[in-house]
């Protein structure tokens, strides 16, 4: 009886058990993602960090460095505290704050590790290393902060941090994560790529509550970090040292380059502040203050800050003349004040007595001939053609645009067009005498203390420049800097029209800068100064020596310090001495420099 | 001597040899369970599972040898019997047992933990065997199938005030036996109709499609009817119930502790709760999804090596299988099984007495509803009920049960030829 049913009953048991195979087949082999699921489960990526390259100056000083320093980590299932007291003396430490990053830790983890005394320092390190032994569920992870011995060029140098939202989002690459730090301004941000490194990776195998169960096969596809390269940057850390001190208790700019390669030599902010305020621990609370100091030590003034270039752009109109024929060296006009106001000094004046002496007139009435050329009978059209013509040649001087230089964020400047009093003024409705205050490098024109010193580059060179920057060398390698500052560029002048310049800005010192010359080194300079409509007007001058075979060209601001031939030219020639003979042989003008009120 | 060598060649070796292969790749698999890669524990150490698990192969076969030179007659005997023990004991256990995880369900002897539930299975089989080999019974009859369901019910009501579901859940495996032994079909039919409906309710959310579907099948049935007035009512009634069933479900399961809405929710999707009911289930198919087609290799499953899967040495030893030897170790494994299976069928129909058949049913019947819910449960396919994998979990009770019950039926089967009580 019912012998059929157990045909039944066997079907029944293949049928339910090709369910399971089919089922098993679906999980297992056609779909990965439980595969995915697993790793996710088990294995542990850990992130090992780099060490950041290094920077060196031109002559291998350290500029900056990675400084170690320790963080005291707790597993808090191994942790037994018998004598709370002798602890918080030994590690030197708050029993309260003890108690609050012991509780966090807990409360984080029973079993994972979390830090409880955070950036301990080297020193404190080696006093208290020898204590851990006796604790168990204690050990030390080793951080790196940035550290720079000299506490110079921080503006320069810029900073590190972690990294923030916009820029994990802008991060294509997926290099970054959560939490990394990195370079946020100065050469540390523009040379992120190289000095980064490479992070390497761990893969660890945990269990289902988190503990290290050893390496994942056999950490066969660990990398090691690769550590970052190192940079050579072209500052001369003495220099900048010395130029730092000389700018102290003053607002503005130096900027200093080596002509025959564009090398930036010193390069200050002032007023400076401290880089080694800017590391570890307490980046949060510094970077604050000095965000909200009036003084603004976190603005680049040599890349951000514009003015007017005042009388130093003679020069380039007195060339741009000579190299348009317009002018020739004894091309002479009388210092005819009711044009524009000028100070005493011999007149009819020839071009050498014009620069030398700074004179007004001249510059007024040799810029309307570069200007209106009579190439149109309509003046309006006349002189619109001529500022833009004009404007193309000043361009190349390396003014009205930025000039490449390896930091984020330079500015600029400006150097009018013809489209620009257009919309001031409208079509046909200014002519020379509505521009002609660009004669003497005022009015609506504005350089930054970097172009300035690019120029007295030009003059160095008769006629050409690199591209300024900070970094000569990655890695060792003079190659691998960006090939825009390698390559020459020209003004389109002449160097026969420099030899008489030159000459004049050598001339030029005993009458508006007298305190500047030397007696062994030949300095050719030019004093400025930018008129600020706010207050006192800014101290400008810029020089290179030595004339016959120029090693530095400089430009020194000093805001609201008045007269260029005063702070700005003192301080120029200090550097140059400094500069050129390692040493200092004048201190009663260091000594001016040093105590003279120059900030009103 | 020639006595004696027929007597061993009357012994079924394949089955026996099935049941050794499957206690083996249990034994190896508990290892690879309790293996965390770090201690080079050895598979034989007694302070672990696989340590203790040998003891209990190697007392199972003590017990084996027992059975084997026991007298056969001894079991048919001795069968209400036994089933009356087993019934007191299990009647006594909440009130002695030992706790354990909220369940009275433990016997504590000495070192020795036994639980009585495991052991009541192979008695009741005995029993039931025992109520129908008499050739009046007729399993046609009202009162013949009160009978044996109330031999069935018993151990069932005693286990759920344990209470202990899963344990209780396999006394239902008793009806693929009662279905064999001549159960009118009309009542499978109507419990299959109503497990799917059910599936149907809970997986469908819009009630108006399941209505209409239902329509759909109340129409079809009506063209494929003889139009006898009788018949178009009795299909009209059936999907009023039909209806009324699937509409009150919802309601029912709606009313249900959102736990055990979650228990039940779980089953069609896993995420509803993958850290609360959904955690076992979730990281049971991690470790088997994982293993692909040919494992990850004994001792490096990542899973099961480092706990992700609870009770995986226990009623989840299927995911170190499924990891470590993929999907082939499955195939492999669950061939094993069914040939073993399928083995009981063809013995149990080569009996000459009703009681070594039925008996032979209830012991294929008992191994079938663990083996294919375990694993189902271990791949989401039925919801997380604690019942071992027979052979493969860890634990005593469990192997001896199990042994006890494949091997009565052995011997039964090895004493075929000699004519026990009345043939049918």
């Amino acid at each position: 009886m019912y012998t059929g049913r157990s045909l039944v009953v066997a079907v029944t048991i293949g049928l339910i058990a090709f369910v399971l195979l089919g089922k098993l087949f679906l999980i297992q082999v056609t779909d990965d993602s439980y595969l995915r699921k697993a790793e996710r489960n088990a294995i542990q990526r850990v992130v090992d960090h780099p060490y950041r390259g290094l920077v060196y100056d031109r002559n291998n000083s350290l500029l900056v460095f990675n400084d170690p320093v320790f963080d005291l980590m707790v597993i808090p299932r191994e942790f037994h505290l018998q004598d709370t007291a002798r602890f918080c003396e030994l590690f030197g430490i708050e029993k309260q704050s003890l108690v609050t990053n012991f509780n966090a830790a807990k409360n984080y983890s029973w079993v994972k590790p979390s830090p409880l005394i955070k950036q301990i320092s080297n020193e404190e390190f080696a006093r208290v290393q020898d204590f851990l032994i006796d604790y168990k569920g204690l050990f030390v992870m080793t951080r790196s902060v940035r550290a720079y011995p000299e506490s110079a060029a921080s503006n320069a140098l810029g900073y590190i941090g972690e990294i923030n939202a916009p820029q994990l989002g802008r991060d294509s690459s997926g290099y970054y994560t959560q939490g990394d730090y990195v370079g946020l301004s100065g050469i540390e941000s523009y040379y992120e790529p190289d000095l980064r490194g490479k992070k390497g990776a761990k893969y660890k195998l945990v269990n289902v509550r988190g503990i290290d169960k050893g390496a994942f096969k056999n950490g066969d596809l660990d990398t090691l970090s690769i550590a970052g390269e190192n940079l050579q940057a072209t500052l001369d850390l003495e220099l900048q040292v010395y130029g730092e001190k000389l700018m102290t208790g003053k607002r503005g700019s130096v900027v200093a380059i080596e002509p025959k390669s564009g090398e930036i030599l010193t390069m200050i902010s002032a007023p400076v502040y401290d880089p080694n305020i800017l590391t570890g621990a307490k980046f949060g609370e510094n970077y604050q203050k000095l965000n909200l100091d009036p003084e603004k030590p976190l603005f680049n003034r040599p890349i951000m800050a514009m003015y007017p270039p005042g009388s130093i752009f003679k020069i380039v109109q007195s060339l741009i003349g000579l190299q348009e024929g317009i002018l020739t060296p004894n091309t002479t006009f009388a210092c005819n004040r009711s044009l524009v106001n000028c100070h005493n000094h011999p007149s009819p004046v020839n071009l050498f007595g014009a620069i030398r002496n700074s004179c007004n007139p001249y510059y007024h009435q040799a810029f309307r001939q570069i200007i209106n050329r009579e190439v149109s009978q309509n003046t309006y059209t006349d002189t619109q053609i001529g500022l833009d013509n004009w404007r193309e040649s000043v361009l190349k001087f390396g003014l009205g645009d930025r000039l490449g230089i390896d930091l984020h964020g330079e500015k600029s400047g400006s150097i009018p067009s013809s489209q620009l009093y257009d919309r001031i003024y409208g079509e046909n409705r200014w002519k020379y005498s509505t521009i002609y205050s660009l004669s003497i490098g005022q009015g609506e024109m504005l350089v930054t203390p970097l172009q300035m010193a690019n120029l007295a580059a030009i003059f160095a060179n008769k006629g050409y420049y690199y591209t300024p920057h900070l970094v000569k060398a990655i890695n060792g390698d003079p190659s691998r800097i960006p090939d825009r500052f390698k390559t020459k560029r020209y003004t389109g002048i002449d160097s026969v029209h420099f030899d008489m310049v030159q000459d004049a800005m050598a001339a030029a010192l005993s009458g508006t800068a007298a305190r500047a010359i030397m007696k062994d080194i030949a300095i050719a300079g030019k004093t400025g100064t930018a008129q600020n409509p706010a207050g006192e007007d800014h101290s400008v001058f810029i020089a290179f020596a030595p004339k016959e075979d120029p090693q530095i060209a400089i430009a020194v601001y000093v805001e609201n310090a008045g007269w260029g031939g005063r702070a700005a030219a003192s301080t120029a020639s200090l550097l140059i001495e400094k500069y050129l003979t390692r040493e200092i042989n004048r201190p009663l003008l260091e000594e001016y420099v040093l105590t003279g009120e120059f900030i009103y | 001597m020639r006595q004696k060598d027929t007597y061993f060649h009357k012994i079924d070796w394949i089955t026996i040899g099935l049941y050794f292969a499957l206690v083996l790749v249990g034994w190896l698999n508990i290892y690879a369970a309790v293996y965390d890669g770090q201690n080079d524990t050895s598979i034989f150490d007694f302070s672990i599972n696989s340590g203790k698990q040998l003891i209990w192969i190697g007392t199972a076969v003590v017990l084996i040898t027992l059975i084997m030179v026991a007298d056969y007659r001894l079991f048919q005997n001795l069968s209400l019997v036994l089933y009356l023990v087993f019934i007191v004991i299990l009647f006594l256990t909440p009130f002695i047992g030992k706790e354990i995880n909220g369940q009275r369900a433990w016997f504590e002897l000495g070192i020795f933990r036994l639980q009585p539930a495991e052991f009541t299975k192979f008695a009741t089989a005995l029993a039931l065997a025992k109520l129908m080999e008499n050739p009046t019974f007729d399993l046609g009859k009202w009162s013949h199938q009160a009978k044996a369901m109330g031999i069935i019910l018993l151990p069932v009501a005693l286990i759920m005030l344990q209470p202990d579901t899963g344990t209780a859940m396999v006394y239902s495996s008793f009806f693929i036996m009662l279905y064999r032994e001549g159960m009118p079909q009309k009542y499978y039919v109507f419990s299959l109709g109503l497990i799917g409906l059910s599936i149907l309710t809970l997986t469908i959310n819009n009630n108006w499609y399941l209505f209409g579907g239902l329509a759909v099948i109340v129409v079809l049935m009506v063209l494929a009817s003889k139009k006898s007035w009788k018949n178009l009512l009795g299909i009209f009634f059936l999907g009023v119930l039909m209806v009324t069933y699937a509409y009150s479900l919802d309601r029912v399961v709606e009313k249900l502790p959102p736990h055990q809405q979650n228990r039940i929710m779980v089953l069609f999707d896993p995420d509803v709760d993958p850290l609360g009911v959904g955690w076992n289930v979730t990281q049971s198919k991690i470790a088997i999804g994982s293993g692909g087609l040919l494992g990850k290799g004994y001792l490096e499953g990542t899973q099961t090596k480092f706990d992700f899967v609870p009770e995986q040495h226990t009623d989840f030893i299927f995911c170190t299988l499924g990891e470590e030897f993929g999907w082939v170790g499955s195939l492999v494994m669950i061939s094993l099984f069914v040939a073993l299976l399928l083995r009981l069928v063809f013995l149990a129909e080569r009996q000459k007495t009703r009681f070594s058949r039925i008996y032979g049913y209830c012991v294929l019947s008992l191994l079938f509803f663990h083996f294919s819910i375990n694993i189902a449960m271990t791949i989401g396919l039925f919801p997380v009920v604690g019942i071992p994998l027979p052979f493969f979990s860890y634990g005593g009770s469990s192997l001896w049960s199990f042994t006890l019950l494949l091997f009565i039926f052995i011997k039964l089967d090895s004493h075929r030829i000699q004519i026990l009580g009345r043939s049918y």
